[in-house]
């Protein structure tokens, strides 16, 4: 393509919005550049990976309007309005989502390239259901693949993780305040 | 070659009837592409032939889930996620709820559409054995009206179908009527998640005093496209289910399947599969009867 050609494009190009991990953000990019592509390459969101490209193996996952999707398979276009979230939206002021502590208290991570995809599948289905048995992990995992773990460790810090919020039903920051005064009362 | 976004057009008119106006102006010039589960991929590969694409994505009219006394009218776009969590589908269509189930995985079904299962036109499409047995119509929608068929007639060839080149898959109609039947579908594939069908196969029965009044068997991965076994159904229609009529239905299958080799199977496996899914089918049917 010439220079001019793809200059002529470029100024065809739509101005796409959307929010991201509760940002606004826009971007001037080709509708059909994948939302996998966008969020790395235009908005340097590289906690999302890319494994297969065809929507196998889950790496991509992020969370759109509420749902569950594959980035690699979604052009931008489709995400105009839409809310995104990413795995750089689960740790809430540096302190990290009860999913990423279990994850890593259970050896639910090794390589690391599944492990954003694992998560924002988990906080899909933790999201849906808080409870989760054995078989609806399995299922809410389905999607995402992981040649290290054997997976075992990863339902299990799934499992701990909806265990984790049982116990402390409300993370609010009250409660850290509590536990400072308890200290300074010391 | 990967895909290359600068080489394709998107755009997304944003209403029903701006994409019909759009498909009318310039017929055969734009691909309608919904939650892209499967035209994403061949762009990813750099195998995405169309080049002018429009977005049925967010188009409320198409992601309808539509109820009267007589049927559930399901809009083209609703995806397979909205078929699972739907109470009626459940209840009384528990097939489509199943095979929804079976599409890829939940970001998939999140996006993955009815109607682009069925205009992608894969020969193992999840929802297709289902739709047969449950007489299945669809509706097509245009600048020039809307038109209803069977869906057995939908699909003319290998990813051929009946769409002229300015229409669309509008609507899938199932009639609120199988609650006496017995109803069953099996897909025999790799693994749970994320396998394309090996074989599949969907049924709906009635048995009265023993007979077999009413059937309808509908198959995946064993021709070109799914298909109704018609000569199947007729083998065991109004006949009672002796070992006699299974072995005849068993033969007539194998007379009108077929099967190929290709990268998932073999042809040779996928009759014999196919033949032994439809017997757990009236076995059970004749050990279980109809639902009461």
């Amino acid at each position: 393509m010439s220079a001019n050609g793809k200059l002529k494009t470029v100024a065809r190009w739509p101005t796409i919005r959307f929010t991201v991990n509760g940002e606004s953000r826009s971007v001037r990019v080709p509708p059909m550049k994948r939302l996998l592509d966008v969020l790395r390459e235009d908005l340097h969101l590289t906690g999302t990976k890319e494994g297969c490209g065809e929507g196998e193996c889950g790496s991509c996952s992020v969370r759109m309007n509420g749902e569950l999707v594959n980035s690699c398979l979604v052009p931008v276009l489709q995400a105009e309005g839409a809310e995104i979230q990413t795995v750089e939206g689960l740790a809430l002021d540096g302190e990290l989502h009860p999913l990423q502590e279990a994850f890593l208290h259970n050896g639910g991570a090794q390589c690391g390239i599944c492990t954003p995809g694992m998560l924002m599948a988990a906080a899909q289905l933790l999201a849906h259901s808080p409870h989760p048995s054995d078989a609806e992990i399995r299922e809410g995992l389905a999607g995402n693949l992981c040649r290290c773990t054997g997976f075992v460790r990863i339902f299990e810090s799934v499992a701990a993780a909806a265990d984790a919020s049982d116990a402390e039903p409300a993370k609010e920051p009250a409660k850290e305040s509590e536990l400072e005064q308890t200290y300074h009362a010391r | 070659m990967r895909g290359n976004a600068e080489m394709h057009e998107l755009v997304a008119p944003g209403s029903l009837g701006a994409v019909l106006d759009l498909l009318a102006a310039e017929p055969g010039q734009w691909t309608p592409i919904a939650g892209g589960t499967e035209l994403m991929v061949a762009f990813s590969a750099g195998h995405l032939d169309a080049h002018k694409l429009v977005s049925l994505w967010g188009i409320p009219d198409l992601r309808t889930i539509e109820l009267t006394p007589q049927g559930v009218a399901i809009g083209a776009a609703a995806t397979f996620l909205d078929l699972r969590k739907h109470a009626v589908i459940n209840a009384e269509l528990p097939l489509l709820a199943k095979a929804a189930s079976w599409i890829g995985s939940i970001a998939n079904q999140s996006r993955a559409t009815l109607g682009g299962n069925l205009v992608n036109g894969s020969p193992a499409a999840d929802s297709s054995p289902a739709l047969l047995a449950y007489d299945a119509e669809i509706e097509t929608i245009s600048v020039r009206g809307r038109r209803r068929l069977p869906y057995s007639e939908f699909h003319t060839g290998y990813k051929r179908n009946v769409l002229a080149a300015d229409e669309l898959l509008y609507a899938i109609h199932l009639p609120r009527r199988f609650a006496r039947h017995r109803q069953y579908l099996r897909k025999v594939g790799t693994r749970r998640a994320m396998a394309i069908a090996k074989v599949a196969l969907g049924a709906t029965a009635l048995l009265e005093q023993g007979v077999i009044r009413e059937i309808r068997l509908g198959a995946a991965s064993l021709a070109p496209y799914p298909t109704r076994l018609r000569q199947t159904e007729a083998a065991l229609l109004g006949q009672a289910l002796t070992r006699e009529a299974v072995l005849a239905a068993r033969r007539a299958l194998l007379a009108e399947v077929q099967p190929i080799d290709d990268i998932r199977s073999t042809a040779e496996y996928r009759r014999r599969v196919a033949v032994n899914v439809l017997e757990e089918f009236l076995l059970e049917l004749r050990r279980e009867g109809s639902r009461p």
